[in-house]
């Protein structure tokens, strides 16, 4: 999950600056010479480890909220790769999430006998499809181009379920119902804290996904190509296959991440997936910071703390039902304007340049 | 065109490429065997840098062909070009600016590695092999260029001729057959121009070289053939002697020959072969 250039940055800048710093340690060798597929799933049982830990100190409502900023994470950590990675700007990234969400209720709904991780394997190949779709319709654009195609899609497609009122359940949406813990864990964990550990579950698998892609040689030419690409193309990296390849990918996660949604919740509206759920995604990515996957750490904390916050301040404050509703929209774009005015390179960003001044006045 | 001899690394015959109501190109062509250095100069407008556009594949020719090691190119896309074993180095270098200087060359590198979609995606299979290995080798070249030190930094902290270098470690690194250099030259001062020709008739040793230049010193210094392009014709084309000889050519960066008398800061666009010719 480490940003790639401070890994090679260690690595490369290690042997220069040996007389200063103590010889490696034969376990850091040893990690450095793990594949990356490898090293990712350790780090991803190791998160998954610390959020169980999480789940059991903290109660049943925290156990909803945890399992919420999962299924965001997942969303942003696929845009990051499409738009910090790649360089595609993609306004549309709600509507993947909320194909992955109406699939899991359809097939909770109509193929009830499915287990959970079947549902997901076909988003999973669902939302594959949807991303080459558009992948390949987008890929000639660029830039502004492409954020007005894929807006295009953030803004139609809730509209669909109007289209397909019976199948689709118009702006009622749809409810599901779907198992709690199996009986051999209920004693242990309560309904919440399992679809959280669930969640989690697929939030670190497809991290772990997301930091090999980003980390190695597929991320690489996607960098190239946002960089220059001419210059890539010329050095042998399939500019058209690799953007849409991005697409699918970016795509995958958002589906997997609506599906969780629609999983923890229970419920999938139309209203949940509208173009201001594709924009906050965006503003939150840099928010936490572009080019890193820590970036959609925080930047999935920010969505869902602060909606909650918001909701709670106005609470307190006794404000009428429609400026409460549009208040977490306030107050999020006042605390993007914050971040990016003292953090241009948002939260993730500024925790990098700490790091750096800290370990600056050690030496 | 039906039975191109297989000695030709790379031939171009009949290149034709208009712009609208402009041709840039008209039938020109150009033969490149294994390991000899060609070069490509004209006045400025000439033509050059369109030609060199058409045969690294980012611009399609109006019409004319063009064979790689006497047959078709394998594709039509630029990157097909670079897999077959074409590189090339831009004119306004063109580096990856958000990547340190070792991933700019490792992209370079790209090409050697021998992972197929699968271990690409999945990060498994021979991807753990090939990334080290495209490592390895970036480093190499980095040594070999003298640029190792600046290996995790950001091409654009880095003074204009390490650029230069960087921008030819990542197009050599990937061990081309052909390397393409636009303006190698430019920007440089007298000390790195000559170490740039003592690197660039190491390179003829493993492959053939092109290059666009207008620095007639370097052109007459290590080009095996040139080529002299103008109003997008192709006016002479030989050896350094031969083509410092044609009339054609001193007319064409000169002027008229009514101008007898030597044409110092004539209209000349660039430096005339009168350096080049008094070698």
């Amino acid at each position: 999950m480490s940003q790639p250039t401070t890994q090679r940055d260690k690595r490369t800048a290690a042997p220069s600056g040996s007389d200063r710093t103590p010889p490696k340690t034969p376990r850091a060798s040893s990690w450095a010479s793990m594949p990356l597929p490898v090293r990712h799933l350790l780090l991803a049982v190791l998160g998954l480890v610390g959020v169980t830990g999480l789940l059991f100190v903290t109660g049943d409502l925290t156990a909803l909220r945890i399992a919420a900023v999962g299924y965001t994470m997942l969303a942003v950590a696929g845009l990051q790769l499409l738009v910090g990675g790649s360089g595609q700007v993609s306004l549309g990234h709600g509507a993947f999430m909320m194909i992955g969400a109406y699939t899991m209720a359809l097939l909770v709904l109509h193929q009830p006998m499915l287990p959970l991780a079947a549902n997901l394997g076909i988003i999973v190949v669902v939302s594959i499809i949807a991303g080459i779709a558009v992948g390949a319709a987008t890929a000639r654009l660029h830039g502004p181009y492409l954020a007005g195609a894929t807006l295009i899609l953030a803004v139609g497609l809730p509209g669909l379920t109007h289209r397909y009122h019976d199948l689709l359940g118009g702006s009622n949406g749809l409810n599901i119902r779907t198992a709690g813990a199996p009986p051999f864990l209920q004693d242990l964990l309560s309904t919440s804290e399992w679809r959280a550990l669930v969640v989690w579950t697929t939030v670190v698998i497809g991290l772990a996904v997301l930091a090999t892609i980003s980390s190695g040689r597929l991320g690489r030419r996607m960098r190239a190509i946002r960089d220059d690409e001419t210059a890539a193309a010329m050095a042998g990296v399939p500019v058209g296959k690799t953007k849409v390849v991005a697409f699918v990918i970016a795509s995958t996660a958002g589906g997997l991440a609506g599906g969780l949604q629609a999983y923890v919740l229970g419920t999938v509206t139309p209203s949940s997936f509208t173009l201001v759920l594709s924009l906050t995604l965006l503003a939150a990515l840099v928010l936490g910071g572009i080019g890193s996957l820590w970036g959609a750490l925080w930047a999935s904390i920010a969505i869902v703390y602060l909606q909650i916050w918001a909701g709670d301040l106005a609470g307190a404050m006794n404000l009428s039902r429609d400026a409460e509703n549009n208040l977490p929209i306030v107050f999020f774009g006042v605390v993007l304007i914050l971040v990016l005015r003292f953090w241009p390179l948002g939260v993730h960003g500024a925790l990098q340049s700490l790091r750096a001044r800290l370990r600056a006045r050690e030496s | 065109m039906t039975t191109t001899a297989p000695e030709h690394l790379l031939r171009a015959d009949g290149v034709t490429v208009r712009f609208g109501g402009l041709t840039a190109l008209d039938d020109v062509g150009l033969r490149v065997e294994p390991g000899s250095v060609v070069g490509l100069i004209g006045p400025n407008g000439a033509g050059k840098t369109t030609f060199f556009n058409v045969l690294s594949g980012v611009l399609r020719p109006t019409s004319g062909t063009i064979s790689w090691k006497g047959a078709p190119p394998p594709g039509r896309k630029t990157h097909h070009l670079a897999k077959a074993g074409i590189a090339r180095t831009f004119q306004g270098l063109n580096l990856f600016p958000m990547m340190p200087v070792i991933w700019n060359v490792m992209v370079g590198a790209d090409r050697l590695a021998r992972g197929g979609s699968f271990s690409l995606i999945s990060g498994l299979g021979r991807h753990h092999r090939d990334e080290k290995e495209l490592e390895e080798r970036a480093m190499a070249a980095l040594v070999r260029f003298g640029i190792a030190e600046y290996a995790t930094r950001l091409p654009g902290t880095l003074p204009y001729g390490v650029q230069k270098q960087v921008a030819l470690a990542r197009a050599c690194v990937g061990e081309p057959e052909l390397l393409l250099l636009d303006e190698p030259a430019s920007g440089l001062s007298g000390q790195q121009m000559d170490n740039l020709a003592e690197q660039i008739r190491g390179f003829s040793k493993d492959m053939a070289v092109v290059l666009v230049e207008h620095h007639m010193d370097l052109v007459m210094n290590v080009c095996d053939h040139i080529v002299v392009l103008n109003f997008g014709k192709v006016i002479s084309s030989g050896t350094p002697a031969e083509v410092q000889a044609d009339p054609a050519v001193t007319q064409a960066y000169l002027g008229t020959p009514a101008n007898e008398e030597p044409a110092d800061g004539r209209p000349v666009t660039v430096d005339p072969g009168q350096n080049g010719a008094a070698r």
